[in-house]
């Protein structure tokens, strides 16, 4: 079945590979279905497509101190998926959240026998770190699962940016991607796709600006291009607006579970009160759902009790080294802000606030509509990780997961699939597309683009200007505006291969805006606070809303159609 | 400014393809230039993720913070051995302090 040399060859500019299974994205989901697909078959020749670097690209480059989704003893899968569909309001895949804590231990001791240490009891078993969560020194994750995939025969294309995806309108049969280095045009023609990019960041205006612009809690070249070339093809997307917003320290993004789980330490107004409980007991106080945390420290903002903080000035000396060791696993920068006297964690709490909206799966459930199997509505297309929609908190364990099942599914599927005939013209049609801005000297530049579309989406689309509260009369406006944008994309301009790719960039997070901006205007109620605001409908709708939103855009009509679909047990 | 590269240390890995940081960075803002010595190329569009920190051998390059953000003109470099990484902070007051932290387990552990 399976030819084990790799086929590529080179014409003028463009470079031909056939593979069997191709993945875009080598993040934390990419190595493990590469690594997964060799496990299963041997045989079986896989290539991944990596925009960056695999040894440190995406969400993971600056590593990772627990892993969050890990069942326990005494938690049951029942409880997990009754835990997920509370914290979403009722709207989740139950399915596919089942089907992932099913594999949640299982694949966090495979990356353990990789290479990575976690923190265990005298036993053997792993310490619980929180009630889901166990405590890991991961700051070289990312090289741990990269080195697993260079043991593999996996050729893996690092700095190599997928663009579109090869569709004769029946089955998606590769993809396209342009080579940062060498300038190529790669075709890459396989009998099975795995999507495994991440989702977006750079869509809202950040809350961090000049020189520290890509200050952000989300890797900030995370483009939402999964996304983007999904949707440019008429895959079904959900739950785009089911927005995250991470609850952080302020400016410097590192993680508050971190000091909150890891450091037992409680959320302070400016008063010093436990505004938690005395104030939002009604939500639940300091067992509320992790938007309403975000919900109470906006609305202490805008009363004015804010800032906020994490009460760190109860740490021991221990603690305090403790907790420095956990946030140089995964966010050093940090740790200069604390490197003076003043800023010491144990004098003064550490102020936290909400950052600009994002769109993610594995927080929340932004992505490919996807069957149990990980098959997405388009044949030959299976989605894992971030940019699968449905199944939220399934963070980096649960991608892994989702790898495994994607793997599987299409090794599977891919028996008697042939790799079809490239029409010529449309490789030439894609190449001119990715290369035309190098063509211009003048136009739009891909900063001006940018700015363009994040001051759009932080006004009218429910940014941090506006308490990322959202309405009808400001939406409609943000769509308008959307099309005028778009429309002027062809006129981006690049200087050099990097600002090509910025500018390809641009193009992947206006489609996605697009689309995010349909579905926030079709779901008229409040279903999830902050994360989706309505100011026009502010109430929880369960006689109406207790449904998926979904959508399919029609390339050859420039339109985006709006489906709901049931929720399933 | 997010990362400092101390010319006076950096050899631009001379006789590799890429320089170290060239290869990691997540971002594709290190270069070469023309006199060999590594450079990025956007300050503004680093996300300070430390990998290039990490990567250079001879620790020729510094975590710093955006002066917008942390004004204090702390720094932080780090040492990769095949198990462990060494971190060293400078902060404002001229005081270092090292962590050294357990980040992978070898065959045999």
């Amino acid at each position: 079945m399976f030819f084990c040399k790799f086929s590529i060859f080179h014409v003028m500019g463009t470079l031909y590979i056939d593979t069997d299974i191709l993945i875009i994205g080598g993040g934390a989901a990419g190595c493990f279905a590469a690594v997964e697909i060799y496990k299963k078959s041997p045989g079986c020749r896989v290539v991944v497509m990596e925009k960056a670097h695999i040894e440190r690209s995406g969400c993971l480059a600056m590593g990772l101190n627990a892993i969050n989704a890990y069942l326990h003893e005494g938690q049951t899968p029942d409880s997990y998926v009754a835990y997920v569909e509370r914290q979403f309001e009722g709207i989740i895949r139950k399915d596919l959240v089942y089907s992932i804590v099913r594999g949640l231990n299982e694949v966090v001791e495979d990356v353990e026998k990789m290479g990575l240490p976690i923190e265990k009891n005298e036993d053997g078993t792993y310490k619980m770190r929180g009630k889901r969560s166990i405590r890991i020194f991961g700051e070289r994750l990312k090289p741990i699962l990269a080195e697993a995939v260079q043991k593999t025969p996996a050729q893996v294309f690092n700095r190599v940016v997928a663009t579109n995806f090869i569709y004769d309108n029946s089955r998606v049969c590769g993809a396209f991607g342009f080579g940062i280095r060498d300038g190529i045009f790669y075709v890459v023609r396989a009998k099975a796709v795995i999507v495994a990019t991440g989702g977006a960041s750079g869509i809202y205006k950040p809350h961090n600006t000049g020189e520290a612009r890509h200050l952000l809690w989300y890797c900030p070249w995370n483009a939402g291009t999964g996304y983007a070339m999904g949707i440019r093809i008429g895959a079904e997307m959900t739950s785009f607006e089911n927005r995250f917003i991470a609850l952080r320290v302020k400016d410097v993004n590192a993680p508050t579970g971190t000091i909150a789980v890891g450091a037992h330490s409680k959320q302070i107004n400016a008063r010093g009160e436990d505004y938690l409980e005395r104030y939002y007991k009604h939500w639940g106080g300091n067992k509320c759902l992790t938007h309403h945390r975000l919900l109470a420290t906006v609305e202490e903002k805008k009363i004015g009790r804010g800032p906020c903080f994490l009460n760190t000035t109860t740490l021991t000396e221990v603690e305090e080294r403790r907790l420095k060791e956990d946030f140089l696993n995964m966010n050093p920068q940090i740790i200069l802000l604390w490197a003076t006297k003043e800023m010491n964690p144990r004098k003064k709490p550490v102020e936290i606030y909400g950052t600009e909206p994002f769109l993610v799966g594995g927080h929340c459930q932004a992505g490919y509509w996807i069957d149990k199997d990980r098959r997405t509505t388009i044949p030959g297309l299976y989605a894992a990780g971030e940019v699968a929609g449905g199944a939220p908190k399934k963070y980096v364990s649960g991608s892994w997961v989702e790898a495994r099942i994607a793997a599987t599914t299409a090794l599977g599927d891919i028996k008697g699939v042939p790799l079809i005939t490239i029409d010529e013209d449309v490789v030439r049609k894609e190449k001119t597309r990715v290369l035309h801005p190098l063509t211009k000297k003048a136009g739009i530049s891909p900063a001006e683009a940018r700015e363009r579309l994040q001051k759009i989406m932080d006004e009218y689309a429910g940014g941090i200007s506006m308490n990322y509260a959202l309405h009808e009369e400001r939406l409609l406006e943000a769509r308008r505006l959307l099309k005028g944008l778009k429309d002027r994309m062809k006129d981006l301009f690049a200087v050099n291969h990097y600002s090509l790719v910025e500018a390809l960039e641009c193009i992947d997070r206006v489609d996605v805006a697009k689309v995010l901006v349909e579905h926030l205007i079709y779901r008229k109620e409040t279903r999830w606070a902050c994360y989706q605001t309505r100011l026009d409908y502010p109430e929880k709708d369960n006689s109406r809303w207790l449904t998926f939103v979904n959508s399919v855009y029609n390339p050859k009509t420039d339109e985006i159609f709006m489906i709901e679909r049931p929720l399933c047990s | 400014m997010s990362i400092f590269i101390d010319e006076t240390i950096c050899n631009g890995c001379k006789g590799l393809p890429e320089a170290r940081c060239e290869r990691i960075c997540p971002g594709d803002l290190c270069y070469r230039k023309e006199n060999t010595k590594a450079a990025i190329r956007d300050q503004s569009a680093c996300w300070t993720c430390a990998s290039c920190v990490k990567e250079c051998p001879v620790q020729a390059i510094e975590l710093r913070l955006p002066f917008q953000i942390c004004s204090n003109g702390s720094s932080l470099k780090a040492r990769l051995k095949r198990d462990k990484t060494i971190w060293t902070v400078w902060d404002a007051e001229g005081h270092q302090e090292e962590f050294i932290i357990r980040t992978r387990w070898l065959k045999g552990d």
